[in-house]
């Protein structure tokens, strides 16, 4: 339809753009028509919500419309720790899955480059989780480390834990989690990065005088930045909301609660839907703020 | 070593370098020793082992036998960063993510050099870009590309500047130029160069010494000019220029000359530029030396003379003409002549007589795998 346009338009008549630019709405509307209905609405929703004031006849998990920006403040005083947990746990999941899936990645697309069927082998094994639900997953660690498990077990026995110590409900476990959970998004963004690399530059640092390590730094990685920088906003973003790994019902404890564990409490536990949105509202335009610092600072722009 | 700036270029020499890949070998036995100061072309078909020869001296390819050795000093087991050796890639491997005078500091500043910037922007005088070197490389033209290239390279005043195939990617025009400015430099500058490239004229052009390197091995070295006048094997008769080869028995030979009978007809080389003095051997001239005759012409021992042939194809290239003569028994023969006039006007399917001089003429010490004389 679009080379159509195309087509007449070269023939010569102003109509043409015309033309093609309802070709292109009509192509968008679909994409536009879905987002207004399934992420703008809700959003919106979520800011009234987190507005709402408690309901004039005290009934629980009743809310009027109102202005209570106090919702905020309250939220904010209420869960200051679990918010600040969030980003921390976020922060150390998001560099321990990049030290992790660098090396990956690097061997998949640079090394393994030109053994086609061993990087196929690699990058199934990457992707190979993905065909188990992460729940599932998740649930499986919970085993591996259960309290009364052999791992836990050994780990006590060498002394790593103490005997009245479980793995369980730690922030270790937490982060481990996290961590593994993300790391496909992690390697995969830098995988598509390095397997474009073009070795002729690596071998140009070594005739400059640069070593193996320096060229790493100077050439790999500033060439690599892009999927690096793709990578850790794949797995920072979702992780500061995850609320499966930090749960209680899966890897997390009592002092391990995430913002997406208290949301969800407010939410569901104790109905206090105002003070559960304005959480989420906060969560969602923190990350937009650091996301945004964050790519300024790395320069993507500057990056091809 | 590497952290030593060089006055001028030092001296290189490969011993007994051998290289094998799996399943075929790249370089067989060779030996080679490249004065200070000088620009030496290594010149051959693609495939010939030339690339890699360069790649060893660099260090980014090891060697699987033998020696390199710089200014004297054995560096066969130094990595490539040890080494004091810049390449100018055929791809150029400029660094897309710095600016053009950041690529040029590149080997000053990891060499600790005091001032790298302004060795650069001196650098890129040198090569007349200064005036760009805030931009980044893909910004740039092919040509000033690969001038970058060469800065980045020249900065560091390596003991040896190894250039592979660099005017490859540009067209004629600019090849040519940059063909100047490149001798030019190097005249400057005083460095060793160590120039691989395929195109016979650029080699002839620029090379002090030219070494013709085929299937892994050298086949024949020295400057252009003794290279183009006397080649001693078949393959060198014809990548270094064309040339007509006739193979024939040796009939005569006495203290100046030797003469082969080709299907009858005799022609002769002067001895002192035969390779082979006996048995089967290749005689051959090149196609500016021959001309032609209308008539049969009256000449002394001192020319070889053939035919009649009949001409069948003439092509018309600017300075010169070229004619394509097919002799009987001689088979196809070249010959060049200058348009000033003075070859006889001829047409396609005229027939002539082709002559030169004896002492134009050169014996090879090998056999072509088709001579022009072979009835196929």
């Amino acid at each position: 339809m679009a080379f159509v346009a195309l087509g007449q338009g070269s023939a010569g008549n102003s109509s043409a753009p015309k033309k093609a630019s309802r070709v292109a709405f009509i192509l968008l509307a679909p994409g536009m028509i879905y987002l207004g209905l399934f992420f703008l609405t809700p959003l919106v929703s979520l800011v009234i919500t987190s507005l709402k004031t408690a309901s004039f006849t005290g009934e629980i998990g009743m809310y009027d419309y109102g202005f209570q920006v106090s919702n905020y403040a309250y939220a904010l005083d209420q869960y200051l720790p679990q918010i600040t947990r969030s980003f921390i746990y976020a922060l150390i999941a998001t560099l321990m899955a990049l030290l992790i899936s660098y090396p990956i990645a690097y061997f998949i697309g640079v090394k393994a480059r030109n053994k086609p069927i061993l990087q196929a082998f690699l990058l199934t094994l990457v992707i190979a989780p993905f065909f188990i639900s992460f729940l599932l997953r998740t649930f499986a660690w919970k085993q591996i480390f259960s309290n009364e498990s052999p791992a836990t077990q050994f780990l006590q026995s060498i002394g790593v834990l103490a005997p009245d110590q479980y793995v369980i409900g730690s922030s270790f476990a937490v982060i481990a989690g996290l961590t593994y959970n993300f790391i496909p998004f992690m390697t995969l963004p830098i995988y598509t990065s390095l397997e474009r690399l073009d070795t002729r530059l690596v071998e140009a640092g070594a005739d400059l005088y640069a070593t193996p390590v320096q060229t790493f730094w100077k050439v790999t990685f500033p060439l690599s930045l892009p999927g690096v920088i793709s990578g850790t906003l794949l797995t920072f973003i979702p992780i500061s909301g995850d609320y499966v790994s930090a749960s209680r019902d899966f890897l997390g404890g009592s002092d391990t609660a995430m913002i997406g564990n208290v949301v969800e409490s407010n939410f569901f536990r104790i109905q206090d839907y105002p003070t559960a949105s304005a959480l989420s509202v906060m969560l969602m335009a923190a990350i937009v703020v650091l996301v945004s610092v964050y790519v300024r600072k790395s320069g993507t722009e500057e990056l091809l | 070593m590497a952290t030593e700036f060089v006055a001028r270029g030092q001296d290189l020499e490969l011993v007994g370098i051998h290289k094998e890949f799996p399943g075929f070998t790249a370089i067989e036995n060779l030996d080679l020793k490249i004065p200070a100061g000088e620009f030496f072309a290594l010149l051959g078909p693609s495939g010939c082992g030339k690339t890699t020869t360069l790649r060893i001296v660099a260090g980014l390819d090891e060697a699987s036998r033998g020696k390199v050795l710089i200014g004297g000093k054995d560096v066969t087991a130094s990595k490539p960063h040890e080494r004091p050796v810049n390449t100018v890639f055929q791809s150029y491997a400029l660094f897309p993510h710095m600016s053009v005078l950041e690529n040029v500091a590149f080997g000053l500043r990891q060499r600790k050099v005091a001032d790298p910037l302004a060795k650069a922007t001196e650098a890129l005088q040198l090569v007349e870009l200064e005036h760009l070197a805030l931009r980044k490389p893909q910004q740039l033209s092919g040509g000033q590309q690969q001038r970058v290239a060469l800065a980045r390279a020249l900065v560091n005043r390596p003991a040896l500047l190894l250039l592979d195939e660099p005017l490859g990617a540009l067209d004629l025009k600019l090849r040519r130029q940059m063909q100047v400015e490149l001798k030019a430099i190097q005249m400057e500058v005083g460095l060793t160069f160590l120039h691989v490239t395929h195109d016979q004229e650029e080699a002839m052009d620029m090379a002090d010494t030219v070494a013709v390197m085929n299937k892994g091995e050298i086949e024949q070295m020295g400057a252009p000019e003794a290279l183009y006048d006397r080649p001693k094997t078949a393959f060198v008769a014809r990548f270094l220029g064309q040339s007509n080869i006739f193979v024939g028995d040796v009939v005569e030979e006495n203290d100046h000359s030797i003469s082969i009978s080709c299907n009858g007809q005799r022609i002769a080389a002067p001895k002192k530029r035969s390779e082979k003095h006996s048995g089967k051997v290749a005689l051959g001239v090149r196609p500016e030396k021959a001309t032609f005759h209308a008539d049969k012409p009256d000449l002394d021992s001192n020319h070889n003379l053939v035919g009649p042939g009949e001409i069948i194809d003439i092509r018309f290239t600017g300075v010169s003409n070229q004619y394509l003569i097919d002799v009987p028994g001689f088979g196809d023969i070249t010959v060049f002549a200058q348009n000033v006039g003075k070859s006889p006007v001829v047409e396609l399917g005229a027939h002539v007589w082709v002559s030169w001089k004896v002492e134009h003429a050169f014996g090879l010490s090998d056999l072509p795998l088709k001579a022009d004389n072979d009835e196929a």
